[in-house]
């Protein structure tokens, strides 16, 4: 009688982490698709004419954004170069890019949904990039 | 009965298939048009008078002088578009690529895009802009020549088939359009540049045109 009551109170246990272990989950990935869903209306209304659907850029024009690794060293510069634009020369997946990216004074909430769509498309995997984090990062802008 | 409604059907049906596929697309023809009375071998007759793009001298890419006579025998697209546009420019040549990468080969397909801001967008800017994006040859001509002339070509002369249902006079120059012109420099479609879909349609226009014998004459 004492171990069946035993073991019902460990299956009881275990089911119990069980939920709590995978409503934290579901907690996070509502959270990033909430994100990243928004994000993508963002990117085809704001970046889509030039980076293209596919993140492929154009040509030697303008900069794919599939280059994992770019943005992966510059994530926390992202939030600055898509709020206040982009000059000169930059690396990019090999290749030499010059010009310019025009500012685009998006809100912190705007920055921080188009940039996880972007850091988690075109082959990227950064994960969430939420407000807390962008409003830092836009805090650090040179 | 019921067997003849079949047969009645079925004739009709077939009827259909064979009146579709003898029916050959053809592509309107824009711009006003005027008869005129000509006189062939002592006999009158009456014939149309299309609207065509006017005479026209403008640079290259390679600083090369090109006229509307460079363009005799050609079927060829134009836009207008400049080197430093951020907006709609970079889709509308991404589209226009697919134009360029469908008849780069044949050499009765031109693509002339007229830049609308000369004073920054010289021959050696649009040589390197060509450059970035991957363009070569005779097939595409990015075009320099006065702001006025080109306005009032773009207005005049190529939008008119645009013109006739735009609600904004004077902003379709910056709208995207791709201009389809015949061999007889008529204007024979409009597409929205930004469109994927449009542009498809502008690849099947240029191959219905390039095999239309009849009003190629």
């Amino acid at each position: 009688m004492r171990s069946k009551l035993t073991v019902f109170f460990s299956l009881l246990f275990v089911s119990v982490i069980t939920v709590m272990l995978f409503s934290c989950g579901d907690e996070h990935s509502v959270e990033f698709d909430r994100y990243y869903s928004s994000g993508s209306l963002i990117y085809q209304t704001q970046c889509q004419n030039c980076h293209g659907a596919n993140g492929e850029g154009l040509q030697g024009l303008i900069p794919p954004l599939t280059d994992s690794i770019y943005l992966k060293n510059n994530k926390n510069q992202l939030a600055c170069s898509i709020k206040y634009g982009l000059k000169g020369k930059l690396t990019i997946a090999g290749r030499q890019f010059e010009g310019a990216m025009p500012a685009n004074d998006l809100s912190p909430m705007d920055l921080a949904k188009v940039i996880t769509y972007v850091t988690n498309s075109f082959g990227n995997k950064e994960g969430l990039v939420n407000i807390t984090e962008t409003q830092a990062n836009l805090n650090n802008c040179k | 009965m019921k067997k003849l409604l079949g047969a009645v059907i079925i004739v009709l049906l077939c009827n259909a298939c064979k009146f579709n596929s003898n029916d050959k697309k053809t592509l309107p023809i824009y711009g006003e048009r005027h008869p005129v009375t000509k006189v062939v071998n002592g006999q009158t007759v009456v014939d149309t008078d299309y609207q065509t793009i006017p005479p026209f001298k403008y640079i290259n890419q390679y600083g090369d002088s090109i006229s509307d006579k460079n363009l005799a025998g050609k079927i060829y697209v134009a836009d207008f578009f400049f080197t430093s546009c951020p907006s709609i420019c970079p889709v509308m040549q991404r589209n226009m690529l697919t134009v360029y990468n469908a008849f780069k080969n044949t050499n009765d397909v031109k693509v002339l895009s007229y830049t609308i801001d000369p004073k920054y967008d010289s021959v050696k800017v649009l040589k390197k802009y060509a450059d970035k994006l991957g363009i070569s040859g005779n097939m595409w001509w990015l075009l320099q020549g006065k702001k006025d002339d080109t306005y009032q070509l773009a207005e005049k002369s190529y939008l008119v088939a645009v013109s006739a249902d735009s609600t904004v006079p004077g902003g379709y120059v910056h709208q995207g359009y791709f201009v389809l012109i015949d061999k007889q420099k008529r204007v024979r479609g409009s597409y929205d540049g930004t469109n994927p879909q449009q542009v498809a349609q502008l690849i099947d226009d240029i191959k219905t045109l390039k095999s239309d014998t009849v009003s190629a004459k």
